[in-house]
């Protein structure tokens, strides 16, 4: 077997194992390419049978707006429920990206994933987190255990030897599962390809108008997006390498519009993919204290 | 050659593993220039004294940077023109080994750093001890710091013979042994001009080349132990798990172990592809051509060697805070299969840094030792030397559902010989059909002598009549399914009970039917024998 489909099948393997065991299980699905790469191994884990368990994503309201379209395209042709939550008190108090820095990711991502986890009483939750992306990442189990109030112990984690993963869990507690825990960007990437599997358009480069700030380049991905003076808006050739809210996600310029460019630019990139994450920069251990409070 | 290599570093406390995997990473230009430059920049203020302390690329953890020490394994993945490689970095400090043994479970190969100033120690023992444990077969000995020991040949060749000892006691196939500094990155990834009496090859060199020798799973047979059933509709039924060893084709008849039902293959599927055999590793879902019981837990087989068995004795790994409770019911997961089990003795515990056997009735945490263990049911187990995936285990706590121990299975069955055991040749049924009680009037207490463990095959004659009892020469005795029958005082094989013939517990002890009294029945054949 080949690198591809050991990770391919250790996947598969954790996917059959949380819906046997675990009473009710979901997946959290942000939309990006990690997500799609989840979603199809999870169709090729239960054929023929749908996968057994929902969809859910937390909604910001500052995706792009071609991300929503590509989410309702997704469940539409698999034939999937999709349960999308927003934190309605935070729309409502009007936390903003540009107002509220990191209150803003609290609020309308960590509190909301919490909400929503308590409302649907959801025992498992699917992530595609990657441990080749961040150093407390590289620390987490594939099965991480979490309290009755979503936090993460990282200095007490669950020993998980070989693949004798343990579901078991007390009323109120939950666990996060990392399906694709032990694959890179790379793996990721190549295995869109060798699936042939659909991502959204935003990674493939084209013209769109965009911002210079901060040292990122943001998209005007609608008219919330205010100019401070001095700034203009500007077409450029730009691809995103993650998606997420688009104030926050910062684009590069390239010229690559088909998955080989976008494939050899990747491979040949001297940054790592979470310099476009504008929230990640903040201090070193800001992703882990995200995490231990119930942060993906 | 695989193009894939998953292994550990470990080694005593500030050995510098997180250092030499930083150190990898670093030279090779194996991370991102963002990292780099964090990395500048950490070390600036780190504690190195403004010199690059790479194994801040891998202490991740807010709690491991503040104290310097590593608490939990990292896993790094960096790939060179050759192969892709997984590191897990493992914590050195004693009270950390589960985690340690985390990373070993995950690895095919350890690389076991000793510094060169200190030589082989008490960690360097218990983590080489710890990975062979747990399935890893090949090993790498690095003796770092060489910088330190002024590039000595001699310091290397005296750690040499300790090294060798230590593959020796722990009968280690594969090991091999190398010079370096972390550090100063004499072979690392580049050959050392400080020591040129080292012919062999770099340490990335090594990594790129080497060929680990792995447990092969069962070799022989096909076994896919099943995860769950597939059912979308009333005509579609499909048993999805992933192979663990062999090949099965459609057409084949497999085996659904316990229960030993027969099916043939109908359909194959990886994914949503159908395919005409399927192998292993492989991810499948598979259809039978008649309708069986089998669910999550079962074994699909073909001409593999596992067994359905209650007991077995395994190597466990002590990992809770709380000690291990003789006789207090676990949850035992070994393959797919979860169920109730007992540990009904400690044998002798294994001094983690030593290898000695030593007494004990309590086990705690990170303490090994060779165990007992009766499940509530038969589990289909295998030797974890034949078979990493069935032959290993871990127990959960029913009450705090914590991973309390991890094991590795060494014996099947009741293992050494206890009690009576009848065996027609096929099935084996251990019994206490000759126990012996001693009441002692000055302590009021009973005391149960066993007698010399024995097995009884067909036709073979019982000594059916001992100090403390008699039976009759015909009797049943109860068993799982069919009654163990004694006809003529011989062992006649199994079967239903016969009603003109007593029937006994296993433990030799009168049984009511029909409402009977069972003390006069009991008296009845006490005194007609």
């Amino acid at each position: 077997m080949t690198h591809l489909e050991r990770l391919e099948a250790e996947a598969i393997y954790i996917f059959r194992e949380v819906a046997a065991e675990c009473e009710r299980p979901v997946m959290l699905y942000s939309i990006g390419k990690d997500s799609s790469v989840m979603l199809h191994l999870a169709t090729k884990a239960f054929y023929p049978e749908k996968p057994p368990f929902p969809l859910l994503h937390i909604d910001t309201g500052w995706k792009f707006k071609e991300m929503i379209s590509f989410r309702d395209a997704t469940a539409f042709e698999k034939g999937l429920t999709m349960l999308v939550y927003k934190n309605e008190d935070g729309a409502r108090q009007g936390v903003n990206p540009f107002d509220h820095g990191a209150a803003y990711t609290d609020i309308m991502k960590t509190q909301a994933l919490k909400q929503a986890l308590t409302r649907y009483k959801f025992t498992a939750a699917f992530g595609g987190g990657r441990r080749d992306e961040e150093k407390s990442r590289a620390k987490e189990r594939i099965f991480s255990f979490r309290s009755e109030s979503h936090a993460w112990d990282p200095k007490n984690q669950r020993p998980e030897m070989w693949k004798l993963y343990n579901t078991r869990i007390n009323k109120g507690e939950s666990i996060r599962v990392f399906p694709i825990s032990n694959w890179t960007e790379k793996d990721v990437w190549q295995y869109i390809r060798r699936e042939g599997i659909n991502i959204v358009p935003l990674y493939f480069a084209k013209e769109r108008p965009v911002v210079f700030r901060d040292g990122n380049i943001i998209m005007l991905d609608d008219d919330r997006m205010k100019l401070f003076p001095g700034e203009s808006a500007q077409m450029k050739k730009v691809r995103f390498r993650t998606l997420g809210c688009y104030p926050l996600t910062g684009g590069c310029e390239s010229e690559a519009d088909t998955l080989d460019a976008v494939i050899a630019e990747t491979l040949a990139a001297a940054t790592s993919e979470r310099t476009s994450r504008v929230i990640d920069n903040e201090a070193a251990g800001s992703m882990e204290r995200r995490k231990r409070e119930g942060y993906f | 050659m695989t193009d894939l290599l998953k292994f550990i570093t470990c080694g005593s406390v500030d050995d510098g593993k997180s250092t030499l995997i930083g150190h990898i990473l670093y030279d090779s230009k194996l991370i991102y220039a963002d990292q780099a430059q964090a990395l500048l920049l950490d070390s600036q203020i780190g504690s190195r004294g403004g010199e690059i302390d790479y194994s801040l690329l891998l202490d991740g953890l807010m709690a491991e940077r503040e104290q310097g020490i590593t608490i939990d394994v990292a896993y790094r993945y960096f790939t060179t023109e050759k192969r892709s490689f997984i590191a897990a970095d493992a914590p050195g400090h004693e009270q950390y080994t589960r985690n340690m043994a985390v990373g070993a479970s995950f690895a095919d190969l350890a690389i076991i750093l000793i510094d060169a100033t200190r030589g082989v120690l008490r960690q360097t023992r218990r983590h080489a001890r710890i990975c062979s444990m747990m399935g890893i077969r090949s090993f790498l000995f690095a003796v770092n710091k060489m910088d330190l020991a002024n590039y000595s040949e001699e310091s290397f060749e005296s750690i040499k013979s300790d090294v060798d000892a230590l593959k020796r006691e722990l009968n280690l196939q594969s090991a091999a042994l190398m010079p370096l500094s972390a550090t100063a990155g004499d072979n690392v990834t580049t050959p050392s001009v400080n020591m040129p009496w080292y012919s062999g090859p770099t340490l990335l060199e090594f990594l790129e080349e080497v060929e680990t020798a792995e447990i092969r799973d069962s070799g022989l047979g096909f076994a896919m132990p099943i995860q769950r059933v597939c059912r979308p509709d009333a005509s579609f039924r499909g048993f999805q798990g992933q192979v663990e060893s062999g090949s099965a084709a459609c057409g084949d008849t497999l085996t659904v172990l316990p229960s030993m039902e027969k099916a043939k293959v109908k359909a194959l599927y990886l994914g949503e592809c159908m395919v005409p055999e399927i192998f292993a590793g492989q991810p499948a879902t598979i259809q039978l051509d008649r309708e069986l019981d089998a669910s999550k837990g079962c074994v699909l087989a073909k001409d593999a060697s596992l067994k359905s068995q209650k007991r077995f004795a395994a190597t466990l790994l002590w990992m809770d805070d709380a000690v291990l409770a003789l006789g207090r019911e676990y949850w035992v997961k070994v393959g797919t299969k979860l169920l109730p089990a007992k540990v009904e003795s400690i044998e002798y515990k294994i001094d983690v840094n030593t290898g000695d056997h030593l007494p004990a009735n309590v086990l705690e945490k990170n303490e090994i030792a060779l165990c007992r263990i009766e499940a509530s049911e038969n589990l289909v187990v295998d030797l974890f030397r034949n078979s990493r995936s069935l032959g290993s285990l871990i127990l959960i706590d029913r009450l705090s559902h914590a991973t309390s121990a991890c094991g590795v299975i060494e014996e099947i069955g009741g293992g050494r010989l206890e009690g009576v055991v009848f065996d027609d040749g096929k099935i084996r049924v251990e019994t206490n059909l000759f126990d012996l009680f001693l009441f002692n009037p000055l302590s009021g207490t009973i005391e149960r002598v066993r007698p010399e463990p024995s097995v009884y095959r067909l036709g073979d004659e019982l000594p059916l009549k001992g100090r403390g009892y008699a039976y009759p020469g015909d009797f049943d005795a109860e068993s799982e399914k069919d009654s163990i029958r004694i006809r003529n005082s011989r062992f006649a094989g199994f079967g239903p009970h016969e009603s003109s013939v007593p029937l006994l517990s296993r433990h030799g002890l009168g049984v009511s039917e029909n409402g009977l009294d069972p003390f006069e029945m009991y008296r009845s054949i006490i005194y007609s024998a």
